[in-house]
């Protein structure tokens, strides 16, 4: 399973990567972690015929606290934000995501942004993206746009980035004082894909939900903010009323381990379990 | 900025040796160990990332090197099992292994050992249910796991009472 | 029976110095440890090419047009064969054995010719300079197939409407076999109580972290061949490329080191391997091949693909009067070469229910073709599924009457003193100890704790699960396996061993070794034998030119063949050793023995070391009488005479709980009590039972080669085909019991297939045993939440 030949280059920064992006169109792919590239091109079902190497762009790096945003850059490892003191505080969500994300090896390579970018409907950082209510920062030709993650999550590894724009960040707001978040994922071993996973924020008070937002990973094609449900738990203490709602909310998609009667089913299970743990 | 291209000039250094390469973008970090620098001690088992048994140290972090290519190396420091075991850093677990039969066919045991070391470099005193969840990304067919977990806690304990 | 003095063998074991029975680490470990292992793709060799194949993209199809125009003209490519081309000098090959009655299957190319009959099956091959310039060169070959209608379905096989995968044969038939004791019917319709039901195994496969590889070096000038190669029987490998290729057998050399894991996986002849032999002979130069993952997956055998039938007639006192099996297996398109993809389905007939009293029995097995990859032996062969089937019904019939599966089996296992006897499908047990081990292991799990924790947690809706199994275990195969059925494959072992002239033991032994520690083993016996340190040992495995002519290592023959032949050899040379050293110290050889490494007269420590023995008889000849010659190299066979397979057994439990909401099951503790006759090194024999038992946790929970309606494998990879890893695995507790063969003065029986054998029985009875109180029953491996949750009526 050796990769077809392709061409290398190492751009220095955003500007010298759009261009390489910009000349080779189609037949140029951006390799950040290469966590998931490089075994599509060993099995080659990804074949590009030239690799644009975004890993040595020092403005795509780090993670920054400012006074509204904690915003991660697109080349920031797994492991960085896993340890990111900054992100526990903050991001309390990503951060419980964090070990649920492959195994450490894949973490020290893999980066925030290219999960994202990728859009696996099973990865645990787009839901949590979705969950916090994060804005995508990105780099074109024309310059810097701002896409909400509500608008970046398309379908199945399609996102709303267009050919030739590059990823920069993810800005997250900083949480609203009493809001708490919830993780939880099923998945036949630690580290696979989910089977079914959710990430939930919001508030509880006395023991009562409000403001709910929550994304179901590993259901549908893509992640998934259950609209119907968040509205029926808003001002419930318990979540079992609401769980019928997902029925309409979600749309699952079978896969090689479970039927789409069972990742609903798995949803609804893990949304009681998770939410029923949120700030308890 | 230059084109890219099909033949990458590197400048790595592998178990504490420098050395300068030319290598083809395509060949992976894995290949051009064992190909090119002959340190046949990291093995191939699935070449997607999933088994581990391909993971070495670049810049002192365990990373799958079928996953990265030789030429994302330049400028980097890489370990190998065969450098671990030459500068003894990795003799203590090596020796418990060997005491506890944590290998049989030996074929996972060097990406083992690589994220072994990682794992009691960064914790002291982890649980068995703590190593085995951080070896999860390492395949083993032969032990089923247990032998290698004994190894691990035992080396642990060992340098937490020192 | 086999002649020995039972006092003399446990004056030999039970010596102080005596290395049977003790862990000893395994001398070639630290090298392993080291990155210093030497695996078939690590052999690099001069003007070495690399193959690749272009694989059926379809489960079967003509081959109309192969084009190789496009291909042949890329970087680095220096040949490309078709399978046409490759049969033109090398044979075809039949995998069937004649004493199993009536089976059949075709002819069997390397590569496909004319027909693509599983995806995946290699259909032409590309030589190049790099294995990564042959993968270039594989996408662009052209080839113009049509698709033909693929026998998918085993259940269907038989059916004349069924796409017929061979039209020389009038079905989709391998192979059918039954065993009737005769009263079965009497005795179901006189029962008390008839428990029913079908059990499904899914098809699954070895994962062996070294996928499959071969280098082949063909010399011209001497038309001979030396194969680098990972199989566990290098001299079936040496006869079979012999054959097929039509070279003088004595100028094949097969070179086996470092196997990276086997499991019965790299013990079968595989097209894409004998193909880089003939290409090896056809360029004159080396060719490697090494199977990626992928390949690996399509290509590697699977196994344990059945749907077994099984009715259990009880009386009212809970004994077992009769069982019933229907095995119906679907394997792959040809039956394997040479050792058959009948004997799975063979075991199963022969071994379900072999723990058990009952008397009467009838088995029906079928085997039927189907357009899928390969099937036949992995570890365990068939006892997965013989185990979990018996098990399974002696637990629904311990339901049915309110009895404890521990006392169900107390009522019905082969009590100890029963011995020897005979199974109702013909099996003769020399001597097992199930009570015995039942007991051990209830003990060692603390069983009436487990039960007393399980009802109060269930109370409070926590559903935990106890298992039982008890099995039996086929080891040391006679040649009524193999052999018999005209297979070139030995049952017989050798070792030759030598003192050599630095006074250091060498001894070279026909098993092999894969990572369980037979070579630590051999050395082990060879000391004792001897009366020397084991590091003085050296053995020598894996090299048809340095060994005895042997069977390899398979059906747990290692330990209890090559072992016996071992210690035989070893024996033999003390003889000589002692008849020398008596020359050479002026007295009787009764009067002397071998200890720490010297010659001394017994009771003392006077005497001659063996470096000082063998410096006189290497070089000093002239100090010896002229009518001794010193012999010190002696070579012992064996083979088992007396019973067609030495039986071991014994007995595992489990415990996990069954998480009712979302089906998934977690293992909290697994137990096995094994009984392996002699054992040699515990510590050794408790981790083939550990890694044996997590492969068979694979084929109960995991595990599973999925295939779409088209014969597509749709999990083809490491992220989709689920093998165990280390997070979800418990702790498995070990305990021995020991009942030496008397077939063998070792008295060693196997153990490397006991672990797989029992363990999914033990798992499937545990999951159904946390869900009886909510009604809900599984009956299919691998057990996925999805089943269980649709057991329990949760998910539809």
């Amino acid at each position: 399973m050796k990769a077809p030949r392709f061409a290398y280059a190492r751009p220095a920064s955003i500007a010298e990567a759009l261009a390489l992006l910009q000349k080779h169109g189609d037949d140029a792919r951006v390799l950040a972690g290469g966590q998931s590239l490089v075994p599509m091109m060993n099995f080659r079902v990804a074949a590009p015929k030239v690799l644009v190497d975004i890993n040595r762009i020092g403005s795509l790096t780090g993670i920054k606290v400012t006074k509204s945003f904690v915003r991660i850059g697109a080349l920031a490892r797994h492991v960085e934000v896993e340890r990111s003191a900054d992100v526990a505080k903050h991001l309390p969500l990503v951060a419980a995501a964090m070990p649920h994300v492959a195994h450490p090896a894949i973490r020290n390579r893999g980066t925030f942004g290219g999960s994202c970018a990728l859009g696996d409907p099973a990865a645990e950082l787009p839901a949590c993206t979705l969950a916090l209510g994060a804005t995508f920062v990105v780099a074109g030709k024309k310059g810097e746009r701002r896409i909400a993650a509500q608008d970046f999550f398309k379908g199945l590894y399609a996102t709303a980035l267009k050919p030739g724009e590059l990823l920069v960040a993810a800005e997250f707001p900083l949480p609203k004082p009493g809001y708490a978040s919830a993780f939880g994922e099923l998945a036949r071993r630690h580290g696979d894909y989910a089977m079914v996973g959710v990430a939930a924020h919001g508030l509880r008070k006395v023991g009562k939900f409000s403001d709910m937002r929550v994304a179901f990973f590993g259901v549908g094609d893509r992640p998934q903010r259950a609209s119907g449900f968040e509205r029926a738990l808003e001002g419930q203490s318990a979540v079992d009323g609401a769980l019928a709602k997902l029925d309409a909310d979600l749309e699952p998609r079978a896969d090689l381990h479970a039927s789409a009667a069972m990742k609903l089913h798995l949803a609804k299970v893990l949304a009681d379990r998770v939410l029923g743990g949120l700030a308890a | 900025m230059n084109a890219p291209l099909e033949t990458v000039e590197i400048e790595v250094t592998v178990n504490g040796e420098r050395m300068k390469r030319s290598v083809p973008a395509r060949v992976n970090l894995a290949d051009f160990l064992r190909n090119e620098l002959e340190l046949t001690g990291t093995h191939l088992g699935c070449e997607h990332g999933v088994c581990g048994a391909c993971t070495v140290r670049v810049d002192g972090e365990i990373v799958r090197s079928c996953l990265m290519f030789a030429a994302q190396a330049d400028g980097c420091k890489v370990d190998t099992v065969e450098g671990l075991s030459d500068s003894r850093e990795i003799e203590e677990l090596q020796s418990a292994f060997v005491l506890t039969n944590a290998l049989q066919c030996g074929f996972c045991t060097p990406g083992v050992l690589m994220a072994a070391q990682a794992l009691l470099r960064d914790e002291t005193n982890p649980t068995r249910e703590r190593i085995r969840e951080y070896l999860s990304g390492n395949y083993c067919r032969c032990t089923g796991y247990q032998a290698i977990v004994d190894a691990i806690e035992a080396v642990a304990k060992a340098r937490a009472g020192r | 029976m086999s002649e020995f003095d039972e006092t003399a063998r446990t004056l030999l074991f039970d010596a102080p110095n005596s290395y049977v029975g003790r862990s000893v680490t395994r001398p070639n470990a630290r090298r392993l440890t080291q990155g210093r292992g030497q695996y078939v793709d690590d052999i690099v060799l001069p003007r070495m090419l690399n193959v690749a194949y272009v694989r059926s993209p379809h489960a079967h199809a003509k081959i109309v047009k192969i084009g190789t125009k496009k291909a042949a003209a890329m970087p680095g490519v220096m040949r490309i064969v078709t399978g046409a081309e490759i049969a033109m000098v090398c044979k075809p090959y039949v995998g069937v054995l004649t004493h199993l009655q009536g089976m059949r299957s075709p002819p069997q190319y390397t590569l496909a010719v004319d027909v693509a009959r599983w995806q995946g099956e290699p259909v032409v091959a590309v030589v190049a300079q790099s294995r990564a310039e042959a993968e270039d060169a594989v996408e662009m070959v052209e080839i113009v197939y049509e698709e033909l209608p693929a026998a998918l379905d085993a259940e269907r096989a038989l059916d004349p409407s069924e796409p017929k995968i061979h039209p020389e044969f009038d079905s989709n038939l391998c192979f059918q076999r039954t065993v009737d004791t005769g009263g079965v019917d009497a005795a179901m319709s006189s029962a008390h109580l008839v428990v029913e039901d079908t059990i499904r195994f899914g098809r699954h496969t070895g994962v062996t972290m070294e996928p499959r590889a071969i280098v082949a070096d063909y010399n011209p000038a001497e038309e001979s061949m030396t194969v680098y190669h990972c199989g566990q029987s290098p001299h079936m490998m040496q006869g079979i490329i012999a054959s097929r290729l039509s070279l003088d057998e004595h100028r094949v050399r097969i070179v086996v080191r470092d196997v990276g894991g086997s499991f019965g996986i790299k013990i079968h002849t595989y097209g894409d391997e004998i193909a880089a032999c003939a290409l090896s002979l056809m360029l004159g130069r080396p060719v490697k091949f090494a199977a990626d993952r992928y390949e690996s997956f399509l290509s590697d055998i699977h196994a344990r693909d059945h749907r077994v039938k099984a009715r259990l007639a009880v009386d009212r006192d809970g004994n077992m009067t009769a069982l019933e099996i229907d095995d119906l297996t679907g394997v792959g398109p040809y039956s394997m070469f040479p050792r058959s993809s009948g004997v799975e389905c063979n075991q199963i007939l022969n071994l379900t229910g072999g723990p058990y009293k009952h008397k009467e029995y009838r088995a029906k097995g079928t085997v039927v073709f189907q357009n899928k990859n390969m099937m036949c032996q992995y570890r365990a062969v068939g006892h997965p599924i013989a185990v979990a089937v018996a098990e399974h019904m002696v637990d629904q019939a311990a339901a049915k009457l309110r009895i404890d599966p521990a006392e169900m089996r107390r009522r019905n296992l082969i009590p100890d003193d029963a011995y020897p006897c005979k199974s109702p499908s013909g099996m003769r047990f020399e001597a097992l100890s199930h009570q015995r081990c039942l007991e051990k292991l209830l003990a060692l799990m603390k069983y009436d704790e487990l039960r007393g924790e399980q009802a109060e947690l269930r109370k409070k809706g926590v559903y935990r699960g106890i298992g039982l199994s008890s099995f039996i275990e086929v080891t040391n195969p006679s040649p009524m396996f193999y052999g018999v059925g005209g297979a070139r494959i030995a049952a017989q072992d050798g070792c030759t061993i030598k003192l050599d002239a630095s006074g250091a033991i060498v001894a070279a032994t026909g098993v092999t070794e894969q990572g369980q520690g037979t070579e630590t083993i051999m050395a082990q016996i060879a000391a004792t034998a001897l009366g020397v340190e084991m590091s003085c040992v050296k053995v020598l495995t894996g090299d048809t030119d340095k060994v005895p002519y042997g069977g390899g290592t398979w059906a747990s023959r290692a330990a209890g063949i090559g072992g016996e032949a071992v210690l035989q050899a070893g024996l033999a040379l003390k003889h000589n050793i002692l008849e020398a050293g008596a020359v050479i110290l002026k007295t009787n050889a009764s009067d002397l023995d071998i200890a720490d490494g010297k010659v001394v007269r017994k009771g003392t420590e006077q005497g001659i070391t063996l470096a000082e023995l063998a410096r006189i008889c290497y070089y000093r000849g002239n100090e010896l009488p002229v009518d001794f010659q010193p012999e010190l190299v002696v070579t012992r066979h064996y083979r088992v005479k007396d019973y067609a397979f030495v039986f071991s057994n014994g007995a595992q439990g489990c415990s996990l709980e069954v998480d009712p909401d979302t089906g998934f099951v977690k293992l909290l503790k697994m137990w096995c009590v094994d009984d392996c006759g002699r054992v040699i090194n515990p510590k050794l024999v408790e981790e083939q039972a550990r890694g044996g038992i997590v492969q068979g946790i694979g084929g109960a929970l995991y595990e599973h080669c999925l295939y779409d309606e088209r014969g597509q494998l749709l999990n083809a990879t490491m992220a989709d085909y689920l093998v165990p890893m280390a997070a979800e695995m418990p702790d498995i507790e070990c305990a021995h019991v020991e009942t030496p063969t008397k077939t063998s003065m070792l008295g060693a029986k196997g153990a490397g297939e006991a672990g797989t054998g029992g363990a999914p029985a033990a798992i499937m009875n545990a999951v159904n045993d946390a869900l009886r109180p909510l009604g809900a029953k599984v009956t299919s491996q691998p057990i996925t939440p999805e089943m269980v949750l649709r057991a329990l009526g949760k998910v539809n």
